[in-house]
C-alpha cells in the first residue's frame, strides 16, 4: 500500500508538471491581460496537430521545435486582431469571444484533420521504460518532465533577467505606470500573449505523444489549468506551478482509495481552497478583485 | 431617454411571445424550438439577476438548474405523479442549496466567487453521476414524463400537447420575470445596483453588503431552478450534464451575447444561441465555427451585446 | 511509419454536401415538395457529428447513406423515394438530442428516427419516439437498458449487447491471458453492466477478479490507474474503457511496458480506437462487432468496395451499424406494406436479415421479445496491420449471436405495445 502511494505521488508530480505547462500559459495572460482565455485548449490542439503535420518533413525534433513556434505566431496573429479591442472592457467580453475562439479552433481542427482520432508516433528509445520497478517512469514522461523544467526554467529567466520579463512583471503589478514610463504596452501585451501561447503548443505537443490526438484534446485540459491556478494562487507563476503539481498528485492519490472521483477531487480541492484561503496557496492578496 | 420606444418594445415582444406556436411552423421552427428560447431566457435572465445588477459573477448556475431538473423528475418518478408538486420541489430544492452555500461563498468576490461556484456545481455533478441507482447516473433520468396539470377546473394537457407546455413555460417566465423587475425597481434593487457601482462606498453607508449579495444569489438561484424544472418537463428526461460548468458556461455567454447590463439583454441572448445552433447545425456539420465566429463579432462590434448596441442607437 | 489516416476531402465534401442539401430541402415550404409528385419517405438520423463522437458518428452517417442510395436504386420504399434528415445531436447535451428529435418528428415529419451513439441521448431520444409513436432503430447506443429495462414497443437496437460482448470475449480471455484479471472500467452504464457481464462468464470459466476500477469518463491519464493496476499482479489487464479513453489508456500502457509482463485484453473494440494508436499499442484480445475483412462470406467484399469508394477507408462497425439501422426501416415498411409504426415494429419482431444486409456468416435477426439484433460476434486480437494497412484485427473465430446473448429475463425487457 505504500509502495501505491508513494509511486502515485511520484507519478503525480510527473503528470502535474504536464498541468502545469498549461496552466502556466493561462496565467500569462490572465495576469497581465486580465483576460480569461477560454481557447487555450483550442491552441493546444493547434500545435499538436501542427506537430503532426510537420513530422514527416522535419521529423520528431524538428516539429517539437517549430510546432509551439507557428502556434505561438498564429497567438500574436489572434492577440492583435481579436483580444487587442477589448482591453479596458469588462473581461467578460473576453471570455465571450475566446469562448467562441475555442468553437472555431475545435471545429477547424475537425474539418482540416478529420475527428479520426491519429496515431502520433515517438522516437522508440523514448517509449520505454527505465526500470521495471519504476514502469510508470518512461523515458517519453522523463523527458516531459525536464522539457516542462527547461520550459519553466527559461520563462522564469526571461521573467526576472530580461528587460521583456521585467515589463511583464511590472505590467501585472501596475500596467498604468508602466505605460506612463514609456514602455510599449501594446507590444507588451501582444508578446506576453504569444510566449503564453508558445506554452499552450508546446504542452500540444508533449499531450501528442501521451494521449489520442484528437480534436476535443485541449477541452478537457482547460478546467484542471484554471483550477491550478486559483489553487495556486493568482497572480502568481510559481503558485500556478504548484498548483498544477498538486493537482497531478491529488488525482493520482485519489486513484488509489476513490477513483472515479479521481476528477472530482480537484474541484473540491478548489473549493477548499477558495473558502479557506482564497488568494490560494502563494497568491497575494486582492488580486483581480 | 423616452418611455414611449421601450414601452413599445416590450409591448411588442409580448405580442410576439404570446403568439409564437401560431407563426413558429411557418418560419421553419417548431414549437418545442420556442419553449426551449423560453426557459433558457428564463434561465440566462436569472443569472442576470444577480450578474447584471450585483456585478457578481456565478460559473455555477447550472447546479441549481439540474438541482431543479432533478427535483421534478425525481418526483414525477419516485413520488407522485403531479408536475406541480414536481416543480415546487424541484425549486424549494435548489433555492435551499442556494441558501446554504451562497451563505459559505458569499464573502468572495470576483473571479474567485465564479470559480467557487465552479467548485459546488462539479460536487453536484459528481453526486449525481455517481449515486446511479437514484439518479440514473450517466444514462440520466428515465422512465417518467410531464403530466397534465390540473388546476381546478381547469386541466392542461402539457403532455400531449406542446403548445400547452409552452405557454405553461411563458407563465412561468412572466411571473419569474415581473418579480425580478418588481424587485429590481424596489429598494432592495437600487441598493443591488449601489452595490455594483461601489461596494466600499456602500459598505460605508451601512448597507449589509454580504446580506444583499446573499439574497440576491438565492433569488437568482430559485429562478434557474424553476428554469430547471421547466427544462427537465420540456424534455421528459435530465441527466448530470444540466449540472455541469459547461452548461453555467451557456447561461454565461447567452447573458454576456445579450447584454448584461439590460433587463432583457439575456433573453434576446438566449434566443439567438438557442435559434441559431439549432438552424445552423441542421444545415452543416461545421456549424460550430459559425456560431463561434458569430460570438466572436458580436464581441468585436457590439461593445455592450446586442441589445446594448439597440439601446445606444435608440438614444442617439 | 506515419498512417495517413487523414480522410480525404471527397468523404467530407460529400457530408457536407448531403448536409447542405437536406438542409435547403428543409427550407422548402411543403407545397413544393407535393409538386415533385411523389412525397418521400424520411428517415431522420439525430447523431453526433461534433465532440467525442464525432469519428463513429460520421461512420454511421456513412453507412446510412449508403444504405439510402441503394434502397433508392431498388425502387424506395413502398416505391416512394427515402431521404435522409440528418442532425446533429452534439456528442453530450441531451437537451439538443431532444430537441433534434423532436424537429425531426413534428416538424419534418420523419417517418423512422435513427440514433444515438451516446446510451443517455439514447435513451432520451427513445421516451420522444415511444411519446410520438415512431419506428426508432438505435445504430450504436450500447446500454443494456435500451433492450432491457427500459425498453419499448418501437424501439429496436442493432449493436451488441454487453452481455453479449462479455460471452463472447470471456472464453477468449481464459485462453489467452489467464484467469486472474484486473479491470479498467470506465465509470457509465455501458461499462458497470459490461464488467458485471465479464465477471458473471470469467466465473463459469474459473476466472477471478483480482482489482477493478471505475475510471472517469474522458480520463486523459491513466497512470495512477495503471500503477494500482500492475501492483494487483493480475494475469491480464482488462480495459473496458473506449473510444478516446482506449486509445489513452492502451497508448500509455503500452509506454509503461506493461504489455512485457502482463497481458493487455479486453471485450469490445473497434477500429476507430485501434486506428488510433501508435502501431506498437495495437495489440490485445478483443471482440469487435463487425469486421470488414471476412473472406468467403458473401456481399461483404462489395459493401467494403462501396464504402472505400465512398469515404475512402474501410468500414468499420459503427458504419454498419448505420447501414443496417437504415435498411431495417425500409425492410419493416416491405414487410409490414405500411408505415404504419405499430405494424411495421410487429413485422421486425423475429424478422431476418437478408445476407447482403446482414453481412455475418450467420443469419442476423431482431429477438420478438426485445427488439435486439442478434448477429454474430467477431473474436480475435489486434495487429499492427496485416496485409492491408487497414487490416488492424486479427479474427480468431465467429462467435454466432444466438449461443452468446443473454437471455430476455435476464435483461428484464417487458414491451408494452398501444392498445
Amino acid at each position: 500500500m505504500l509502495q501505491l502511494i508513494l509511486f502515485n505521488v511520484f507519478n503525480g508530480l510527473i503528470v502535474g508538471a504536464f498541468y502545469a505547462l498549461m496552466a502556466l500559459g493561462l496565467s500569462l495572460i490572465l495576469n497581465l491581460s486580465g483576460v480569461i482565455n477560454f481557447a487555450h485548449g483550442g491552441f493546444l490542439a493547434l500545435g499538436a496537430y501542427l506537430a503532426y503535420s510537420l513530422m514527416p518533413f522535419v521529423g520528431f525534433w524538428g516539429a517539437l521545435l517549430l510546432a509551439p513556434l507557428a502556434t505561438a505566431a498564429l497567438g500574436l496573429v489572434v492577440e492583435r486582431l481579436l483580444i487587442r479591442p477589448l482591453y479596458g472592457r469588462d473581461p467578460l467580453y473576453s471570455l465571450l469571444l475566446t469562448f467562441g475562439l475555442a468553437y472555431i479552433l475545435e471545429d477547424a481542427a475537425r474539418f482540416i484533420w478529420g475527428a479520426q482520432s491519429l496515431p502520433y508516433p515517438i522516437p522508440s528509445w523514448l517509449t520505454r521504460p527505465l526500470s521495471t520497478q519504476f514502469f510508470f517512469l518512461t523515458g517519453y514522461r522523463l523527458f516531459m518532465v525536464v522539457l516542462v523544467a527547461l520550459a519553466v526554467g527559461a520563462l522564469f529567466f526571461i521573467l526576472s533577467r530580461t528587460r521583456l520579463g521585467m515589463r511583464i512583471r511590472a505590467g501585472t503589478l501596475d500596467l498604468e505606470t508602466v505605460s506612463a514610463l514609456g514602455v510599449n504596452v501594446r507590444v507588451l501585451r501582444n508578446l506576453n500573449f504569444g510566449l503564453g501561447i508558445y506554452l499552450a503548443g508546446l504542452a500540444g505537443v508533449l499531450a501528442a505523444g501521451m494521449l489520442g490526438l484528437q480534436p476535443t484534446i485541449g477541452t478537457s485540459l482547460i478546467m484542471p489549468s484554471f483550477v491550478a491556478i486559483i489553487v495556486g494562487g493568482l497572480g502568481s507563476l510559481p503558485g500556478t506551478l504548484l498548483g498544477g503539481l498538486l493537482i497531478g498528485v491529488a488525482s493520482g492519490l485519489t486513484t488509489v482509495f476513490f477513483p472515479s472521483a479521481s476528477e472530482a477531487v480537484i474541484f473540491a480541492m478548489m473549493g477548499l481552497v477558495l473558502l479557506v484561503r482564497p488568494r490560494g496557496l502563494l497568491g497575494e492578496e486582492g488580486r483581480l478583485q | 431617454m423616452s418611455q414611449l420606444p421601450q414601452r413599445a418594445a416590450v409591448a411588442l415582444l409580448w405580442v410576439v411571445l404570446l403568439t409564437m406556436p401560431l407563426w413558429i411552423n411557418a418560419i421553419g421552427g417548431y414549437t418545442e424550438l420556442a419553449s426551449r428560447v423560453v426557459v433558457m431566457g428564463l434561465a440566462a435572465m436569472a443569472l442576470n439577476f444577480l450578474l447584471g445588477y450585483t456585478g457578481t459573477l456565478s460559473f455555477g448556475h447550472a447546479a441549481y438548474f439540474g438541482l431543479g431538473a432533478y427535483g421534478v423528475g425525481m418526483t414525477l418518478k419516485y413520488l407522485a405523479p403531479s408536475t406541480a408538486l414536481g416543480m415546487l420541489v424541484g425549486v424549494a430544492v435548489g433555492t435551499l442549496a442556494a441558501a446554504l452555500i451562497g451563505a459559505l461563498i458569499v464573502r468572495r468576490r470576483g473571479v474567485y466567487f465564479a470559480m467557487v461556484t465552479i467548485a459546488f456545481g462539479q460536487v453536484f455533478y459528481f453526486i449525481a453521476f455517481r449515486w446511479n441507482k437514484v439518479t440514473g447516473g450517466d444514462d440520466g433520468l428515465t422512465g417518467w414524463r410531464r403530466l397534465p396539470l390540473d388546476l381546478g377546473p381547469l386541466r392542461l394537457d402539457i403532455q400531449a400537447s406542446d403548445a400547452a407546455f409552452y405557454y405553461l413555460a411563458l407563465a412561468c417566465f412572466a411571473v419569474s420575470v415581473a418579480a425580478m423587475a418588481l424587485l429590481l425597481r424596489s429598494p432592495f434593487g437600487r441598493t443591488l445596483v449601489a452595490i455594483r457601482e461601489n461596494e466600499r462606498r456602500a459598505r460605508f453607508l451601512g448597507i449589509a453588503v454580504e446580506r444583499h449579495l446573499w439574497l440576491s444569489f438565492v433569488i437568482s438561484c430559485a429562478f434557474v431552478s424553476l428554469a430547471g424544472t421547466l427544462y427537465a418537463l420540456l424534455n421528459n428526461f435530465t441527466d448530470p450534464r444540466a449540472l455541469r460548468w459547461d452548461m453555467s458556461g451557456n447561461f454565461v455567454i447567452m447573458t454576456v451575447l445579450g447584454g448584461m447590463r439590460s433587463f432583457w439583454g439575456p433573453l434576446l441572448g438566449a434566443a439567438v444561441f438557442v435559434v441559431l445552433q439549432d438552424y445552423v447545425s441542421s444545415h452543416t456539420e461545421n456549424w460550430m465555427s459559425v456560431v463561434g465566429l458569430i460570438f466572436v463579432l458580436v464581441v468585436l462590434f457590439f461593445p455592450r451585446g446586442l441589445l446594448g448596441l439597440l439601446r445606444r442607437r435608440s438614444t442617439t | 511509419m506515419t498512417d495517413t489516416t487523414i480522410p480525404p476531402a471527397a468523404g467530407r465534401r460529400t457530408v457536407l454536401r448531403a448536409a447542405l442539401a437536406v438542409g435547403a430541402a428543409n427550407l422548402a415550404p411543403p407545397f413544393i415538395l407535393a409538386a415533385r409528385g411523389e412525397q418521400p419517405v424520411l428517415i431522420g438520423l439525430a447523431n453526433p457529428l461534433t465532440g467525442t463522437y464525432a469519428a463513429p458518428g460520421k461512420n454511421e452517417l456513412a453507412g446510412c447513406e449508403l444504405a439510402i442510395a441503394q434502397i433508392n436504386a431498388k425502387g424506395g420504399i413502398l416505391g416512394r423515394p427515402v431521404e435522409l434528415r440528418v442532425e446533429d445531436s452534439t456528442s453530450g447535451d441531451a437537451g439538443t438530442a431532444v430537441q433534434k428529435s423532436r424537429k425531426l418528428i413534428e416538424r419534418d415529419h420523419v417517418d423512422f428516427l435513427l440514433g444515438n451513439i451516446n446510451s443517455a441521448l439514447a435513451l432520451a431520444m427513445a421516451q420522444v419516439s415511444n411519446e410520438k409513436g415512431v419506428l426508432h432503430i438505435v445504430p450504436g447506443g450500447h446500454t443494456d437498458t435500451i433492450t432491457g429495462a427500459a425498453c419499448h414497443w418501437n424501439v429496436f437496437r442493432v449493436c451488441k449487447s454487453t452481455t453479449m460482448e462479455a460471452n463472447a470475449a470471456a472464453q477468449q480471455l481464459i485462453e489467452k491471458a489467464g484467469k486472474k484479471w484486473y479491470y479498467i472500467t470506465p465509470d457509465y452504464a455501458f461499462g458497470h453492466t459490461l464488467q458485471a457481464a465479464l465477471e458473471k462468464a470469467a466465473a463459469k470459466l474459473g476466472g477471478t477478479k483480482v482489482g477493478a476500477d471505475l475510471s472517469p469518463l474522458g480520463t486523459t491519464d491513466f497512470s495512477s490507474f495503471l500503477i494500482k493496476a500492475q501492483a494487483a499482479n493480475p494475469d491480464v489487464i482488462v480495459f473496458l474503457t473506449q473510444g478516446d479513453d482506449m486509445v489513452n489508456a492502451l497508448k500509455q500502457a503500452v509506454q509503461f511496458g506493461l504489455d512485457k509482463r502482463l497481458h493487455l485484453a479486453g471485450a469490445q473494440q473497434e477500429l476507430e480506437s485501434l486506428e488510433g494508436l501508435p502501431p506498437e499499442a495495437r495489440i490485445g484480445a478483443w471482440v469487435f462487432e463487425w469486421y470488414w475483412k471476412q473472406p468467403g462470406v458473401p456481399h461483404v467484399a462489395e459493401f467494403v468496395e462501396a464504402i472505400r469508394k465512398k469515404t475512402g477507408k474501410v468500414p468499420t462497425a459503427r458504419t454498419w451499424f448505420g447501414f443496417v439501422s437504415t435498411w431495417t426501416c425500409a425492410l419493416a415498411a416491405q414487410a409490414a406494406k405500411s408505415l404504419d409504426a405499430v405494424k411495421m415494429a410487429k413485422a421486425l419482431g423475429g424478422m431476418k436479415l437478408p445476407p447482403e444486409i446482414g453481412l455475418v456468416p450467420d443469419t442476423a435477426f431482431y429477438r420478438t421479445e426485445d427488439h435486439q439484433l442478434i448477429a454474430s460476434v467477431f473474436v480475435g486480437n489486434a495487429q499492427a496491420g496485416g496485409a492491408d494497412p487497414e487490416d488492424l484485427f486479427n479474427v480468431a473465430r465467429v462467435a454466432r449471436g444466438i449461443d452468446v446473448a443473454g437471455s430476455v429475463e435476464e435483461g428484464g425487457c417487458k414491451l408494452v405495445w398501444p392498445s
